[in-house]
């Protein structure tokens, strides 16, 4: 698939829907977990992490003729290394209530897998336009997926969407929904919802063909 | 003597890293279908980890703080990681095939495993001392092995049983995680 010539937009599409980071791939699984107990850090999250993404995707793929394939693994680690401390500046300087909200997990980002497996499966085959467009769609699909996740996670546990009041003043706030065993409990769900979906529609594909033969 | 037991007892069960702080869940989901495996994981972990802490701690406090050089701490830190990991593989390699030939294979997943850079900058937040630090460490990843071995003990069962197909695989996995997660905050009191 990768060896493939697509279109920009394919590309993207191939990561914002087809194989989404979230739902398909289950990579990046930690901040997923640890960051989306409401909806205004889901979206700080994917952002950010979009923004890694796409900077050591674009990098990396004009580099990948002057890396050698035997330390390529070290190289990924520093391009994307210091991209993660522009970014933690950046955020300590311009936003620092999302910085201190996200905390520890902003360097974490280094370690996210979905950035270093898109540089190894895709960034150091292709060029650069086309890095960049698989960069934005995992990247924005990743946002989607954990900014879905954060937003059914602060209404129940809390009763609002981006810190606006959405169920009514009599809702008692589910508060393990905030906690650890929710977020496990949401995703599973969320996830046998995508495969649930995805069963259908593997069935509706497989009786058109058998009503074409 | 109490803080030292606190840090322990902390890793071990109150704050454990799997399942209170959301670290080192991919290969928790990953490598957890076994428990052989799980137990090879973990103990590859335990070690790195523990190496990891003492090292980084070292570099920390003797390179970037005297150099001015804090803000380099993410790049310090993964690159001491990463090149630690590539020694262990090639010191056990030479030193001891056999345990090579157990822990080899997950060694170079360890470099990308939150938990073990989560560890480095925990300890670096905290504060902690030189011999906090190692302590934590081993006590983090020992949490880690611990939950993960739980955990696999019950995916071996979980995977003989009979499951909607829509629920298989790693729906099924992470409920299973969120409801031992509900049975680990039951140790939330015993700290402070």
């Amino acid at each position: 698939m990768a060896n493939e010539k697509k279109g920009f937009f394919s590309t993207f599409l191939n990561g914002l829907i087809w194989e989404n980071p979230t739902f398909t791939l289950m990579l990046g699984m930690c901040p997923t977990l640890a960051i989306t107990t409401a909806a205004s850090n889901g979206i700080g999250m994917g952002l950010a992490t979009t923004f890694v993404l796409v900077c050591s995707n674009l990098f990396i793929s004009l580099l990948r003729k002057a890396i050698p394939d035997k330390i390529r693994i070290p190289a990924f680690i520093v391009v994307i290394a210091s991209f993660v401390t522009i970014l933690e500046m950046i955020l300590k300087a311009y936003l620092p209530d999302l910085s201190a909200s996200l905390g520890m997990y902003i360097p974490l980002i280094v370690v996210n897998c979905i950035i270093f497996a898109r540089a190894e499966a895709f960034a150091f085959k292709n060029g650069p336009v086309a890095s960049i467009a698989d960069g934005l769609g995992m990247g924005l699909g990743f946002t989607c997926a954990i900014t879905i996740l954060s937003c059914i996670r602060e209404l129940l546990g809390a009763g609002t969407i981006f810190g606006a009041q959405i169920m009514p003043e009599s809702y008692q706030p589910m508060g393990i929904m905030l906690n650890v065993p929710g977020g496990f409990v949401t995703l599973g769900l969320l996830l046998a919802l995508v495969n649930a979906i995805k069963n259908m529609a593997a069935k509706k594909s497989a009786a058109k063909k058998e009503e074409l033969a | 003597m109490n803080s030292y037991l606190t840090i322990l007892v902390g890793g071990l069960l109150v704050n454990n890293f799997v399942m209170n702080k959301f670290l080192g869940i991919c290969p928790f989901l990953g490598v957890s279908k076994k428990f052989d495996t799980a137990l090879g994981m973990g103990l590859a972990v335990t070690f790195v980890m523990t190496l990891a802490s003492f090292v980084t701690w070292i570099v920390e406090h003797y390179l970037l703080v005297p150099f001015d050089l804090v803000y380099m701490k993410t790049i310090a830190f993964i690159l001491v990681i990463a090149v630690l990991v590539q020694v262990v593989e090639m010191a056990l390699k030479k030193m001891s095939p056999s345990l090579y030939q157990s822990l080899g294979v997950y060694l170079p997943l360890i470099t990308t495993n939150c938990a073990v850079l989560g560890v480095a900058i925990l300890n670096s937040d905290l504060a902690y001392n030189l011999l906090e630090s190692t302590l934590n460490g081993c006590c983090a990843a020992l949490g880690f092995t611990l939950a993960m071995l739980l955990f696999a003990c019950i995916r071996e069962r979980l995977s003989l049983s009979k499951m909607p197909k829509w629920m298989d695989g790693f729906p099924g996995a992470l409920i299973t995680a969120g409801l031992m997660a509900v049975a680990f905050a039951g140790f939330g009191g015993l700290i402070k």
